[in-house]
């Protein structure tokens, strides 16, 4: 038996209102594809190219607790940041971060990529020394790879030493696409 | 020992088991309150899923929920002298394989000696079936022990 549309999306804002949700998320469109976004009371908790529901349930149990709900509510402000930032009326993300359960290196080298402003690019090795880590680039890279919060957590903006764009989880297409929108990259 | 069923993201819990839900609350209550009864059903769940201890007979527990929550719904509706016969008919678990050791105990102690000994549930897991304290339902499934060694030995 089909649950009335209604009914259904009733009960997801219900749930989140009342706080009932460890994690929320929902799929949201933005011209680099659709985004998975999630997040808890802490903050935003994971922005994924990869939106598929399916493949994001686990892991986000992993980081934030079974209660993990479809609910299009949770993820309001995080959609309206990114609508504004991909139609180039945003520059920096007003959103709190759930980071919770990265390791110190990681949560020191995400603060850092977080300071490096809109329209421009750094390098890992820049990075890494900021970090107090001058040979530490790859480890650097790491992180980058792993970023659960990319567009905000804004790691499409590190490059390779000699000034190629090096690697990207969601694609060099995006991170090129990203960077062109910043006006950074012609 | 069997090694503990994980837990599955409540997502996916609540997509496998809502249309049964739905169903069963329909059946018993029609469409119209069958709605609020379907939230109610599953914000119950969601409020003890954070704690519950493995993810072994899920449908057991959310179906206890929604007979729960209908009988709740049906108690709100009637007047006061019809409760007690309305809640028997519709608080009763369809364990069939468990009908014959437990028929006639108490619906609330009936539920909790199956959930406890037959489905193996933590009482904070049977507390929110049943919809009371973990107290409660710890006191339901020993009361109902008692009544049937007592039914049992005589």
């Amino acid at each position: 038996m089909t649950i009335p549309t209604e009914l259904d999306r009733r009960f997801r804002t219900t749930a989140a209102a009342l706080g009932l949700v460890d994690v929320g998320f929902d799929v949201v469109e933005s011209p680099v594809g659709d985004l998975f976004v999630a997040a808890s009371d802490r903050g935003l908790a994971s922005i994924s190219y990869d939106a598929d529901p399916e493949r994001q349930l686990e892991r986000l149990a992993r980081i934030a607790g079974p209660r993990v709900l479809r609910s299009p509510a949770s993820v309001d402000v995080a959609r309206r940041e990114l609508d504004e930032y991909f139609a180039g009326r945003r520059q920096a993300f007003d959103l709190s971060l759930d980071l919770r359960a990265l390791p110190p290196f990681t949560l020191d080298v995400l603060r850092e990529l977080a300071r490096v402003p809109y329209g421009e690019t750094t390098t890992y090795g820049a990075l890494a020394a900021r970090v107090g880590r001058p040979r530490a680039a790859r480890a650097v890279g790491t992180v980058m790879n792993r970023n659960r919060i990319p567009i905000v957590l804004p790691c499409h903006r590190v490059v390779g030493s000699t000034g190629d764009l090096t690697g990207y989880a969601g694609g060099l297409d995006r991170k090129l696409r990203l960077l062109r929108l910043e006006g950074a990259f012609s | 020992m069997m090694q503990n069923v994980a837990i599955p993201p409540f997502e996916r819990f609540y997509e496998e088991h809502r249309s049964e839900v739905f169903r069963l609350l329909r059946r018993r209550l029609g469409a119209e309150r069958a709605e609020d009864a379907y939230q109610e059903t599953f914000l119950r769940a969601l409020q003890a899923y954070r704690r519950l201890e493995h993810g072994e007979h899920l449908r057991a527990w959310i179906l206890t929920i929604a007979k729960n929550v209908a009988v709740d719904t049906l108690r709100r509706a009637r007047p006061a002298d019809d409760v007690g016969e309305q809640a028997v008919q519709d608080g009763r678990p369809a364990y069939e394989e468990l009908a014959p050791l437990t028929d006639g105990l108490p619906p609330k102690e009936r539920a909790a000696v199956v959930l406890r000994y037959g489905y193996d549930l933590s009482y904070h897991q049977i507390a929110a079936a049943l919809g009371s304290s973990e107290d409660a339902a710890r006191q339901a499934a020993s009361t109902g022990v008692r009544r049937l060694r007592r039914r049992t030995s005589s």
